[in-house]
């Protein structure tokens, strides 16, 4: 059960509009459509069945939304986005996000 | 200066808006919509209509997700989330957002199981770790959105899922802007267009409006120096007489779209008849509904809805708002009865709503004021 404290905060950031700046580190063998991802500093499975067409590799960045990875992006373009997230005060918001992406500190307790 | 030594290039910055300066006609009152609730945020939070000259007027458009869903399908959700042993899954940005009863985090309170999930895909792995339970996901937000929706709805059938639903609450961004067009009471001469939206279904949707319409639309970023641009461009189209479609945001949006994405949806879901809009009112073929081979896993489908239909409190005037008719501050509302803290309308609650966005920085602007013109 997800403790009452992580629910009673929800950051002011829309999580429908941002879109965070991962760096691919690995793509999973047993599953193309997961790759492990470094955003904003913390390692997190995204989901990579959006990019079917232009199938990034490790090493690439891309922008991330709701868990998905919707385009590559180039590492300059990517460091400005970042800058952009903290310029809109945004980069709080985005690292909320980017934590709670695999349930991770929400439900993993009851992870089997 | 804090907000200035955060731009990325100020020199760039000083130079778009005098060159939008130069662009604008003085004997001439440019209205230009940001359709996007994220464009709203970025112009409240960087100041940027105090850059611009008085006869440039920004109009807050419908991209805010939130913002225009009417009430009752948030109490739609909410009722078949009081059925026992039902989880109700959203995004944070739901969680405050007001129904006829209160808000989702108020059913929490109650008793009702709310969770929050990051990604519509971690609503698949509640599911799988409450096996004895149902989790109906909530899904809200326009085309950058639905793709993600959309693939969580394969991968729940091809696991073969049964303990797991969407309720779809999809919206698609082209329909809103022709209802906004064809109202009687708005005037645009341009259009600044979504950045993030328009990653999926790229630059070609936009076309009749530059066609048909003979109005500009600039795809645009969300940087300072990137909403200063798309205005110049579509100052500079104005000034030629022209109506085309730009893209602003090139290092994103490819013209094409997300080809893979725009599959997933066409797979998934189809085009409801209408769909109701908070302020916008029934607009047809504006939402998206899941197709019938995904049946079982559409909670419209699956469970009874009530169908609630709510008409919003009389004296709050979310719908000029959300029209541009009103700014923020006209409604009867706005800052009294309405706050961010105490929402009575959504555009309260969204930080892309343009009352939130008003209210949070409205008390910052004198700073922000002072520290731009510096520039300028």
């Amino acid at each position: 059960m997800a403790a009452n404290h992580e629910i009673e905060a929800p950051s002011g950031g829309c999580h429908m509009c941002l879109a965070i700046p991962g760096k691919i580190i690995e793509i999973a063998q047993e599953n193309p459509n997961w790759a492990l991802v470094d955003v904003v500093g913390m390692r997190r499975r995204v989901d990579l069945g959006l990019l079917e067409d232009n199938r990034p590799v490790s090493g690439d960045w891309v922008l991330i939304h709701v868990g998905f990875a919707m385009s590559k992006i180039s590492e300059t373009d990517a460091l400005d986005q970042i800058r952009t997230l903290e310029m809109l005060g945004e980069s709080q918001a985005a690292a909320e996000e980017v934590r709670g992406y695999g349930l991770e500190g929400i439900e993993d307790q009851q992870v089997p | 200066m804090k907000y200035v030594d955060e731009f990325r290039d100020p020199e760039l910055i000083t130079r778009a808006a005098e060159e939008i300066r130069r662009l604008a006609d003085p004997n001439r009152h440019y209205r230009l919509m940001e359709v996007c609730g994220g464009h709203t945020h970025a112009i409240y939070r960087f100041g940027l209509k105090d850059v611009l000259p008085e006869n440039i007027e920004l109009i807050h458009g419908p991209g805010c997700p939130v913002c225009v869903l009417p009430m009752g399908r948030i109490d739609d959700g909410l009722s078949v989330a009081k059925q026992p042993d039902v989880i109700f899954a959203a995004f944070g940005d739901m969680m405050r957002v007001p129904g006829t009863h209160g808000s989702p985090l108020e059913h929490k309170a109650r008793g009702m199981d709310v969770r929050i999930v990051y990604s519509p895909t971690d609503a698949i792995k509640l599911a799988k770790l409450n096996p004895q339970k149902h989790v109906m996901f909530f899904a809200i937000g326009f085309e950058t959105t639905a793709p993600s929706t959309a693939l969580t709805l394969q991968r729940a059938k091809a696991e073969n899922l049964h303990n797991f639903s969407v309720f779809c609450n999809h919206v698609t961004i082209i329909p809103a802007i022709r209802a906004i067009l064809d109202s009687p009471d708005m005037r645009l001469d341009g259009f600044i267009g979504p950045g993030h939206c328009s990653t999926v279904i790229g630059c070609r949707p936009y076309e009749w409006i530059a066609k048909n319409e003979n109005k500009p639309i600039v795809v645009c970023g969300f940087e300072p120096l990137d909403l200063l641009q798309s205005i110049v461009m579509i100052l500079k189209q104005l000034q030629n007489g022209e109506a085309k479609v730009e893209n602003q945001y090139k290092r994103v949006v490819p013209w094409e779209g997300n080809r893979a994405a725009l599959k997933a949806m066409a797979e998934t879901f189809q085009l409801r008849p209408y769909f109701e809009w908070r302020g916008l009112g029934f607009i047809s073929q504006s939402a998206l509904r899941i197709r019938d081979q995904y049946a079982e896993w559409d909670a419209e489908q699956r469970f009874e809805i009530p169908g609630i239909r709510v008409t919003d409190p009389k004296a709050a005037q979310c719908g000029e708002v959300l029209k541009g008719v009103l700014k923020p501050a006209q409604c009867k509302l706005f800052g009294r009865e309405c706050t961010p803290e105490n929402p009575v309308g959504a555009l309260m609650v969204s930080s892309e709503g343009s009352c939130a966005a008003y209210f949070n920085y409205e008390h910052r602007k004198t700073n922000l004021l002072t520290s731009i013109s510096a520039l300028v």
